[in-house]
């Protein structure tokens, strides 16, 4: 079953990013309705699939971009900064954050016990270098961690090489090497900023 | 002894990292280091050269007032908060005695306000040890914060829907007036509470003249404008339904008096024999009235005065259109012989 925030989150991406018209025109092509989804309720993992399909045909664009521009909209996006602050809980710069990724699951279970996210296995090779696997329902999914962690690393003002590799044991495999820790000013982030 | 030896061997630095937050204190209670995350919080204020007991105020367990008593309590869970501007912070702290000398190491956590210290202070993951749970408690408090609040939008949304739902169910669509469930919900508590009302039926005459003359847009027009007319005549405890094509029900609470509700009834007759325009059209409708008076009941029952007020509706039908008459049980009578 698939969690209303994140087909809420997909729903988001294509409105703001290609207008409410283009939206309307991919719920109808997946015959769900125009008000789409509710962030907390919980959804057949079938319909994900169906928005993502009409979304690849309605904007004749690749899977794969589509994919990948939608992890980058859900930490960059003006409108999705509480996900962006959240991610960054997990980890003081960038090196820490991928050190950190295989706890995302656990730390989305923490609030949301009925959250189902990516299975995620990190391998360090050493030098900066790490092999990060994904195992979801949602094919493409390493595209969408491409996709954010390329935005998360522009949070943390590192610079990184991210690479997707194919499939391999059943997941989706990408490389991430660290070229530059602080290539860049990071974004500021408040440990306590957000929460009023 | 191993134990003793860790204890005093462990550097400044070492005890900082592990330990941010933690005091030394000499034998005399005097404060000889504050870690790092600690001198932050407190900025200007310096602990260093003080008394423990000057700058802290050590509430529970109470007596704690010498280094005697503090090493009684060594090991054991310490509630304590600062003396002076600070006060209100209140700290946990763990006294354990130090290896090599009479001293003691406290170390001290914010415990559950270490949310609000955080915000206060701008702490940052740098002022903690890596161990310490303290940014995944911020992350969890935020991440709660987020999904309360969107669970609180959905279920305001799904109020206003719920709302609409009710407002819908009770409504009658073409005209906005009440419908029969409503106009069943009002009887019921009306005879429940033992109140006394009128019920009035409403049948428009000539009404399928119109649908069949100008069709069935002029006819939707009709009753639209009927159903403004019938509001007007109402006060706001009163009760005006739609109950079928071309039929309505009045409910008039506290209202029992024949000669008024008859008056109100010619009234209402009156106001709909109005042409009514649609289109350059001029519909010309009328209505008839049947009235039933729950004051003429022992125990009035909803369903036994809808049928009378029929009985009477067809009565002033038989009389000649446009005419309003009052149930009578003797009408019944002689309907029934």
């Amino acid at each position: 079953m698939m969690h209303g925030l994140i087909n809420r989150s997909i729903q988001c991406f294509l409105s703001d990013t290609y207008g409410r018209s283009a939206w309307d025109a991919i719920a109808c092509e997946a015959k769900i309705g125009l008000e789409g989804f509710e962030a907390m309720l919980i959804y057949e993992d079938v319909l994900t699939d169906l928005v993502i399909d009409a979304a690849v045909h309605v904007l004749n664009r690749p899977r794969e971009t589509l994919l990948e521009d939608l992890g980058a909209y859900l930490v960059s996006h003006e409108t999705q900064t509480s996900l962006r602050r959240l991610l960054r809980f997990s980890g003081a710069n960038f090196a820490d954050f991928v050190n950190s990724l295989e706890e995302l699951p656990d730390r989305g279970r923490l609030v949301l016990s009925d959250l189902e996210m990516p299975e995620l296995e990190l391998t360090d090779l050493g030098h900066g270098q790490f092999k990060l696997r994904c195992t979801a329902p949602l094919q493409g999914v390493g595209y969408l961690m491409v996709g954010l962690l390329r935005a998360m690393a522009d949070d943390y003002g590192a610079l990184v090489l991210l690479e997707y590799q194919g499939i391999e044991a059943g997941g989706e495999v990408i490389s991430i090497e660290i070229a530059d820790q602080a290539f860049n000013a990071a974004r500021p982030f408040h440990l306590g900023l957000a929460v009023q | 002894m191993v134990d003793e030896i860790v204890g005093t061997l462990l550097p400044k630095a070492a005890m900082d990292c592990l330990m941010p937050m933690h005091l030394i204190l000499n034998g005399d209670g005097v404060i000889t280091h504050c870690g790092p995350t600690l001198a932050k919080l407190l900025a200007d204020l310096t602990l260093v050269g003080r008394s423990l007991f000057d700058a802290f105020d050590l509430r529970r367990p109470s007596g704690v007032l010498t280094m005697a008593d503090l090493r009684a309590q060594a090991g054991e869970k310490l509630h304590l908060s600062l003396r002076g501007p600070e006060r209100g912070l209140a700290l946990r702290g763990l006294a354990l005695n130090l290896g090599n000398a009479d001293g003691m190491v406290l170390n001290l956590s914010f415990g559950i306000g270490v949310v609000d210290a955080v915000r206060a202070n701008a702490l940052t993951d740098g002022d903690f040890a890596p161990t310490d749970l303290a940014i995944e408690m911020m992350y969890l408090v935020e991440a709660n914060t987020a999904a309360m609040a969107a669970l609180g939008n959905l279920a305001h949304r799904l109020e206003g829907d719920k709302q609409t739902a009710q407002a819908q169910a009770l409504t009658d669509t073409l005209t906005g007036l009440r419908n029969r469930r409503a106009l069943s919900l009002e009887l019921e508590v009306l005879t429940s509470t033992h109140m006394k009302f009128a019920l009035m039926h409403i049948d428009l005459d000539f009404f399928k003249a119109v649908n069949d003359t100008f069709g069935h847009a002029a006819g939707d027009h009709v009753l639209q404008e009927v159903a403004q007319v019938l509001q007007r005549q109402i006060r706001p405890e009163d009760t005006v339904a739609r109950v079928g094509g071309d039929e309505f029900v009045m409910v008039f609470p506290d209202m029992v008096d024949k000669v008024i509700v008859e008056a109100a009834a010619h009234r209402i007759i009156e106001e709909l024999t109005v042409p009514i325009l649609f289109e350059a059209h001029k519909c010309r409708i009328s209505a008839s009235i049947g009235i039933a008076l729950s004051s003429q009941y022992i125990h009035p029952d909803p369903r036994q005065m809808q049928t009378d007020a029929d009985v009477a509706l067809y009565e002033a039908k038989r009389a000649g259109r446009g005419r309003a008459k009052v149930f009578t049980p003797l009408q019944d009578d002689r309907r029934r012989a």
